[in-house]
């Protein structure tokens, strides 16, 4: 390892202008006469738009235009496209109806937009926007599964019962039949909770439009810039690709709510080249919480047959999936694909059957939120795990160790559709143990007692499946888009190198990372290097960041362009050094003839890439700028175990996590630093999803936690000490060895603190909570089992 | 095309409040703006002084990604007038580095690894200069209580407590707890 090669905690190089406040960010940017657009939003869930009057803000000082749905509908611009289609069981397509820009005819939530108004500042755009006079009649809303699925009220007409689709996996009479067999079946109810995602940057997007060529520019705030183009160019607005460039400059977090193509970034490029001028859109936070995906959202039954040893006979989960009102656009893989393929877990349960009901409400669509599924599947299982475990007897980490697919079983096949590649769940689970100091628990617990406090201790031992591939496969599941990944390492004359990446980063600190690769790689110094992302004018294709795919298909591309970088500097090398090509090796940025002290360093060959007065030039071309399209062979699969202790106040009900600790195998560890803050942050945002956050909708569809205040996010003083550790085995299928990290704190720790609140309170009687366990919630639970209890 | 009108742009300056004229001091430069009186000083900031470093995460005071300094306080810009704090004293993470050489918070942010996306950094470190300055660093709970006015969503919590309490030169564990 060098002082910047991989493994080593390089210092960000991103560090250094987001610290000084020179991160340059969509709404940081200005264009000169820019404009700035206001989205009109519906107030209600669900209404018919009975007439639209717009005359009054048009007039209004400083407005340049107002549109309606009705004037895009007549431009020809198109509906968001959705970019994955699902199945039902009996082979029909999902229900895929209309997303148009700005709604036609019928809002289906609040926040829905209704009309843009473009004027020469946001303060008169905002107030026009008042001024339009929109005419509803209000229709019941559907806001839960169930009154949906009644299907009393219809979110879209082609869509009977609110369905998009019914979806299974598995085989169901062969987990009937182990069923039959069972010595014990545990089944549990679980509900995973809505979500609002909330990056700390605003969605925000400027549509441009150069009059001299013809070229739009979209700015926004995206985790795949080629993807938006792609989708907007081809799908809503119908331009070229060659005329239509997308940049996604600094991001401020996306956690999956950046993925999705919106409205607004249709909207303000086609006004863009309306207008011939910039028009430039900037979300309040308000709008986010309205308008950004959200996610979750799960309603499941599920149920688990054991043998008299407690081994998993079979699994049967049937889950409903809040789809909100339109499909985003990787909102129907989510909770088919990214979830119920996970259900093996890290256990050998022979059959698995599970269906999904996708269904249409009265809400924000919901889309992919870091993890994506896979928390879904971890945390029903999980938690059923842990309540097979006390209702049959066993120890919590004996029903695991039971389960747990042996090392000796790798590639193991799932029943459901997934092939694992590698993993040591034992070595993952002692670890954690250790680490968490298991064995002085009961200690801790009993002095907890004398203070009138409970303690539980909750495990998760989780997998998931990262980067998502390949091609072929995603393309036979319904995905409309390829997901390999491209890269492009450009040799400069002097030896500098610029890698241009089709991944984007919004947080996960790739220009450091794959600094890392083409340090180590090419044996130069890191600041030699520089790394290019988020510009589709710069880079050839790119299919983005989500899924923790950024190194483990990103990364991975960027090696095989840097191989070949390699395999020409050798060959440029061997000719002036006039050696074999097979005697060069390169060490160190140097380029030797094996055993000999003749060498070049690399600028050296760079620059006679570049110069190349005496090639070959029949048998090697000039130049040293190499491009490689990757497409995995199979996803990755990190996983890992969390533990979690809590104290609980049984007289408030209050939940203190008094420690967390995470073993994650994320395969190879390119900088160690890089992947502890992003388990962190996926630990911080999955501690939020169990204890705090929660998404509310009144009766009416209106949103009642539509504010930092009202929906509660961790904060500083929230967030426990974390223990992070790693415990590596290689993925086998890409020559890093990576799997992906961005995921598994997220993934890993709900079940976790949620075991560990129940292991608190199961003697008082406590059976189950359910996410968030507020203070209040728990403190009800405790009432609640205490009361029968003293009746009884 | 309905709601078109290209000549509105001219009648914009009508309808506004009589601007303010008003001088801001900012990094140790005052600077002459015509305002709108309702501008918030981090609009006043951003959008007319070009100073992008300080950012707008909600705009209603709860999430500090706007924090400045204010005469040595830390403050949300987001809810103050620009027209309220005429010769005050303002810092902004663009004036917090003397030149080449980072505030001692600044240089904990890089060691610590406190920061993912960046986006709520500015207003991390300028609360937390002020969470030192005004003598709330005494312990890891003290600065997490303090500190709790700004959010993080990438979850760097733990590591921007840890800046804090290096940059504080605080004694005992290095980590928050
Ligand atoms: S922008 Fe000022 S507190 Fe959020
Ligand atoms: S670093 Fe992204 S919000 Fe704090």
């Amino acid at each position: 390892m060098t002082a910047t090669g991989i493994g080593a905690s390089v210092k960000r190089v991103e560090d250094f202008r987001f610290l000084t406040g020179r991160g340059r960010y969509t709404d940081d940017i200005e264009r000169p006469n820019q404009t700035y657009a206001w989205i009109l939003r519906s107030p209600h869930a669900h209404a018919l738009i009975t007439s639209i009057d717009t005359k009054k803000a048009a007039a209004a000082p400083g407005v340049v235009a107002v549109f309606t749905g009705a004037d895009l509908e007549a431009a020809g611009v198109g509906g968001l496209p959705c970019g994955w289609q699902v199945h039902s069981k009996d082979g029909a397509p999902m229900a895929e109806p209309p997303h148009p820009p700005l709604a036609q005819g019928k809002v289906r939530h609040v926040g829905d937009q209704v009309a843009v108004v473009v004027a020469e500042t946001r303060e008169q755009a905002r107030d026009a926007a008042e001024l339009i006079d929109v005419g509803y009649e209000a229709l019941p809303p559907v806001l839960d599964m169930e009154s949906a699925l009644a299907g009393k009220s219809l979110v879209h007409d082609g869509a009977a019962r609110n369905l998009c689709y019914d979806w299974h996996i598995g085989d169901k009479d062969a987990a009937d039949a182990a069923f039959a067999k069972a010595a014990h079946v545990t089944a549990i109810d679980i509900v995973n909770n809505r979500l609002i995602p909330n990056a700390m940057e605003p969605r925000a997007a400027i549509g441009d439009y150069d009059t001299a060529t013809g070229e739009y520019t979209l700015y926004t705030t995206s985790q795949n810039p080629h993807v938006i183009r792609l989708l907007m160019g081809a799908f809503v607005l119908h331009i070229p690709e060659h005329k239509l460039r997308v940049v996604a400059p600094d991001v401020g977090g996306g956690f999956g709510s950046k993925i999705y193509h919106y409205a607004e970034e249709a909207i303000v490029t086609w006004a863009a080249g309306k207008l011939r001028r910039p028009v430039k859109w900037t979300a309040e936070r308000s709008e986010s919480f309205v308008s950004d995906c959200h996610g979750r959202d799960h309603v499941t039954r599920a149920e688990l047959a054991m043998d008299k040893d407690g081994r998993f006979l079979g699994l049967k989960v049937s889950t409903k999936a809040n789809m909100g009102a339109y499909l985003s656009t990787f909102a129907p893989c989510v909770p088919t694909y990214l979830y119920a393929t996970l259900l093996a877990g890290v256990y050998t349960t022979p059959q698995i059957y599970c269906q999904v009901q996708a269904i249409f409400t009265n809400t924000v669509p919901v889309d992919a939120y870091r993890g994506a599924g896979r928390p879904e599947a971890t945390y029903l299982l999980e938690r059923l795990v842990d309540r097979a475990a006390r209702e049959t007897g066993l120890d919590q980490v004996d029903i695991r160790r039971r389960n747990f697919i042996p090392n000796d079983a790798f590639p193991y096949q799932t029943p459901v559709a997934l092939q694992y590649d590698s993993g040591d769940y034992g070595a993952t689970l002692d670890q954690a143990m250790g680490a968490a100091l298991v064995d002085g628990f009961a200690k801790r617990k009993a002095e907890a007692g004398k203070r009138g406090k409970r303690r539980g201790l909750g495990y998760s031992t989780y997998i998931e499946a990262c980067g998502i591939a390949p091609s072929a496969v995603v393309g036979s599941l319904g995905a409309r888009a390829g997901l390999f990944e491209s890269a492009e390492v450009r040799v400069h004359p002097t030896g500098s190198v610029t890698v241009f990446t089709g991944s984007h980063s919004h947080g996960q600190g790739h220009e450091t990372t794959f600094a890392q690769l083409v340090s180590g790689a090419l044996g130069i110094p890191m600041e030699n290097v520089d790394i290019v992302h988020g510009d589709t004018g710069k880079i050839a294709y790119g299919m983005g960041t989500y899924g923790s795919r950024s190194l483990a298909v990103g990364g991975e591309a960027i090696m095989r362009a840097l191989g070949r970088i390699t395999d020409k500097a050798k060959k440029i090398a061997a000719h002036i050094l006039e050696a074999s090509e097979s005697d060069i090796e390169l060490k160190d940025g140097q380029f030797r003839v094996a055993g000999t002290d003749r060498a070049l360093g690399f600028a050296e060959v760079a620059l006679a890439a570049y110069v190349p007065h005496k090639f070959p030039h029949e048998t090697l071309e000039p130049g040293l700028d190499e491009t490689a399209f990757y497409d995995p062979a199979n996803f990755t699969f990190p996983g890992g175990c969390h533990i979690c202790e809590v104290e609980i106040d049984p007289e408030t009900g209050e939940v203190e996590v008094v420690a967390f600790t995470a073993v994650d195998d994320v395969g190879r560890v390119i900088n160690p630093m890089i992947v502890e803050g992003q388990v962190h942050g996926g630990v911080v945002q999955g501690i939020g999803q169990a204890l705090l956050e929660s998404c509310i909708y009144d009766e009416d569809g209106q949103l009642l936690t539509g504010s930092c205040m009202d929906y509660t996010m961790p904060r500083a003083a929230n967030v426990p000490n974390f223990s992070v550790g790693t415990h590596t085995t290689l993925c086998r299928h890409n020559s890093l060895g990576v799997k992906g990290c961005g995921e598994v704190g997220a993934i890993g720790s709900p079940p976790a603190v949620i075991n560990a609140i129940v292991d608190a309170l199961w003697d008082v009687g406590v059976r189950d909570i359910s996410m968030p366990a507020t203070s209040q919630k728990v403190w009800q639970a405790i009432q609640s089992a205490r009361a029968p209890m003293a009746a009884e | 095309m309905p709601g078109f009108i290209p000549e509105a742009a001219a009648q914009a300056a009508d309808a506004r409040p009589a601007p303010l004229d008003l001088v801001l001091r900012v990094n140790g430069t005052e600077h002459r703006l015509t305002l709108d009186p309702r501008t918030t000083l981090l609009d006043a900031l951003r959008e007319h002084l070009h100073l992008t470093g300080s950012k707008k995460g909600c705009g209603l005071g709860q999430c500090g990604a706007c924090t400045v300094r204010m005469d040595g306080k830390g403050v949300k810009s987001c809810l103050s007038l620009a027209a309220l704090v005429e010769g005050r004293e303002i810092t902004t993470i663009e004036g917090l580095a003397q030149g080449d050489q980072l505030h001692p918070l600044q240089a904990a942010f890089i060691e610590r690894d406190a920061f993912q996306c960046g986006y709520c950094t500015s207003g991390q470190i300028m609360a937390g200069v002020a969470c030192i300055a005004e003598g709330h660093a005494g312990s890891p709970q003290e600065i997490r209580d303090w500190m709790s006015g700004n959010l993080c969503r990438c979850g760097a919590y733990d590591h921007i407590v840890a800046a804090i309490q290096d940059a504080a030169g605080a004694t005992g564990p290095a980590r928050g707890g």
